[in-house]
């Protein structure tokens, strides 16, 4: 059998599917292994809040397993989760869902993602997303049969996306354009503003608007806008959120997704034959956030906001510059005074310092030159790892 | 801001003026001064360690110990609550609602001494008509902090 040959029968038979195929590895798989190995290692690289679920909410938990709570819900979610979460969505926004037909709880926005991508995706369309971000978009558009169409950002904008910039990649395939901000892994906040401008272009294009807004909770000293919120935007928005990061609940597995009727209907059709609903024990915990987890969310919020100011101010110190992130629990500063590439600085740091960041580079292009610093760990730890991460920058600063 | 910094202290009191400083965006010397000005007004009363002495093999005896007394007609309970202040070994005094009317934290090295603090030293001191005594047999949690090794870290070093 010729070369040709063998490469064409292997080609054939490979077990695993050309989209499968496509997902591209997380950029950071190789950093699992070195981390295994060591010991003493100051985490920066954790994307989730470091308090565990207030307790009020796991021993509702608790109480709801000894009430019995071990059966499916409604494929929808719980009734009564899906009015508290209607309720806190218009006081909280001014936007209203019909519990009975808008709204959808899911296992986390992740699923949700999947879901919305799936529910309005046909092969060939294009979907419109921030570069960089969440690793987990590129991959839910092209599982779905689409194409990523990346809008660069950049810090001289502060990482905001700007309209004229995503004006130039509308195309006739163009569905969706998927938001994500606050942002991972940059921290960055659009302004009402500039969400007001790509309400307008999405109107005159009638592309749809996804928006992640998972971190809706976690911004300092500016007001989050839900883009549903935006006049006009409820009936072209599929608004996706959920109780992790507000509510310390990573593990719990909630999210939701908000969009009118049609929208929510398809959506439900492809989770009742993937995932059937979400965990019934989490889902009461969900509604016992809801009903009076406030205070301590903003009790978080103010201690993430002590260590944010901590962070940014320490970064830019030794020389790591940072613009200064409004939103969720990240910065992400530019590491060009070292003149390495984001993945060298991050191995080389966790090698010589034991200090673990995210290469920014995983996100996207226009991460590269960055590394993403999360500051939801003690201040203790911050503290310790930006001396460590001061004399790592001395040792390799450029001439 | 004050409240701010007394929460940032109330949580680590090492934390320094200038660490705070960073943590509020006020200036270093803003924040010495509210520091200062709360040490004067008694806000802050004191920079204490808690510690959990059972790692070191320290024997304490903990008791809480409800007093009874009789008012006075002019001071009423302020000034034999002041009186049993004084007391070293007493930690804590609360003057509560309920069937008794002061409740002491004491702290000694057995339940022999604290037996001897009862009987001749409270019992001793004018307008105390009775005590009743409740050893500490297990302390759980003090001063907002877990004795146990509590949950630890959980969370995976990387995620995305």
């Amino acid at each position: 059998m010729s070369a040709k040959q063998l490469g064409q029968l292997k080609r054939r038979h490979s077990i695993i599917s050309r989209r499968a195929n496509r997902l591209s590895p997380s950029g950071i798989r190789k950093f699992f292994d070195l981390l295994a190995s060591m010991e003493g290692v100051i985490s920066l690289g954790v994307g989730e809040p470091d308090f565990t679920t207030p307790w009020h909410i796991r021993e509702r938990a608790i109480r709801s397993i000894e009430e019995g709570y071990t059966h499916y819900t409604s494929n929808m979610g719980i009734p009564e989760l899906r009015r508290e979460l209607s309720r806190h969505l218009r006081e909280r926004y001014g936007v209203h869902y019909d519990p009975n037909e808008e709204l959808l709880i899911t296992v986390g926005v992740s699923e949700a993602l999947d879901l919305v991508m799936r529910a309005i995706v046909n092969p060939g369309n294009e979907i419109i997303m921030p570069d960089p971000s969440f690793v987990a978009y590129d991959s839910c558009i092209i599982l779905a049969g689409g194409e990523p169409v990346r809008v660069p950002t950049c810090r001289e904008n502060n990482f905001e996306l700007i309209t004229a910039d995503i004006e130039a990649r509308i195309t006739d395939k163009t569905k969706a354009i998927l938001l994500g901000f606050p942002a991972n892994p940059t921290g960055a906040v659009m302004s009402r503003d500039r969400l007001l401008e790509i309400a307008e272009l999405a109107h005159r294009h009638q592309m749809m608007v996804v928006s992640d807004e998972i971190y809706d909770r976690l911004v300092y000293g500016v007001e989050h806008t839900c883009f549903a919120s935006l006049p006009g935007m409820r009936e072209q928005t599929v608004f996706l959120g959920g109780f992790s990061k507000a509510y310390a609940m990573t593990g719990w597995r909630i999210g939701f997704a908000a969009a009118r009727k049609e929208i929510i209907a398809a959506m439900t059709k492809i989770h009742q034959y993937t995932m059937m609903s979400a965990s019934t024990i989490a889902q009461v915990a969900a509604i016992e956030a809801l009903a009076s987890g406030e205070p301590s969310v903003l009790e978080m919020v103010e201690d993430y906001n002590r260590r944010r100011k901590f962070i940014v101010k320490g970064l830019n110190d030794i020389g790591l510059t940072c613009f200064e992130p409004r939103g969720a629990f990240y910065a992400f500063p530019s590491i060009a005074v070292t003149g390495m590439t984001s993945e060298e600085f991050s191995e080389q740091l966790l090698i010589e310092e034991k200090v673990a960041v995210v290469p920014g580079s995983a996100f996207g292009a226009c991460g590269e030159g960055y590394v993403r610093c999360c500051y939801a760990t003690s201040l203790a730890d911050i503290e310790e790892a930006l001396s460590r991460m001061k004399r790592f920058v001395n040792r390799h600063k450029r001439g | 801001m004050l409240k701010e910094v007394l929460r940032i202290l109330e949580n680590d009191a090492r934390t320094s003026a200038k660490q705070i400083a960073t943590m509020t965006g006020a200036t270093q010397s803003e924040v010495s001064k509210i520091i200062k000005q709360a040490e004067e007004d008694r806000a802050i009363l004191k920079y204490k360690t808690v510690i959990n002495w059972d790692k070191v093999e320290d024997e304490q005896v903990w008791a809480l110990i409800e007093v009874k007394v009789t008012p006075e007609p002019e001071a009423g309970f302020d000034a034999i609550a002041q009186r049993i202040a004084h007391l070293p070994q007493v930690r804590s005094v609360y003057l509560a609602s309920g069937t008794y009317d002061l409740w002491l934290v004491v702290v000694e090295k057995s339940e022999h001494e604290i037996g001897d603090f009862v009987s001749q030293k409270l019992s001793h001191i004018e307008g105390v008509q009775g005590t009743d005594t409740h050893f500490v047999l297990k302390r759980y949690k003090e001063d907002g902090e877990r004795l146990d090794k509590g949950v630890g870290e959980k969370r995976q070093p990387v995620i995305l």
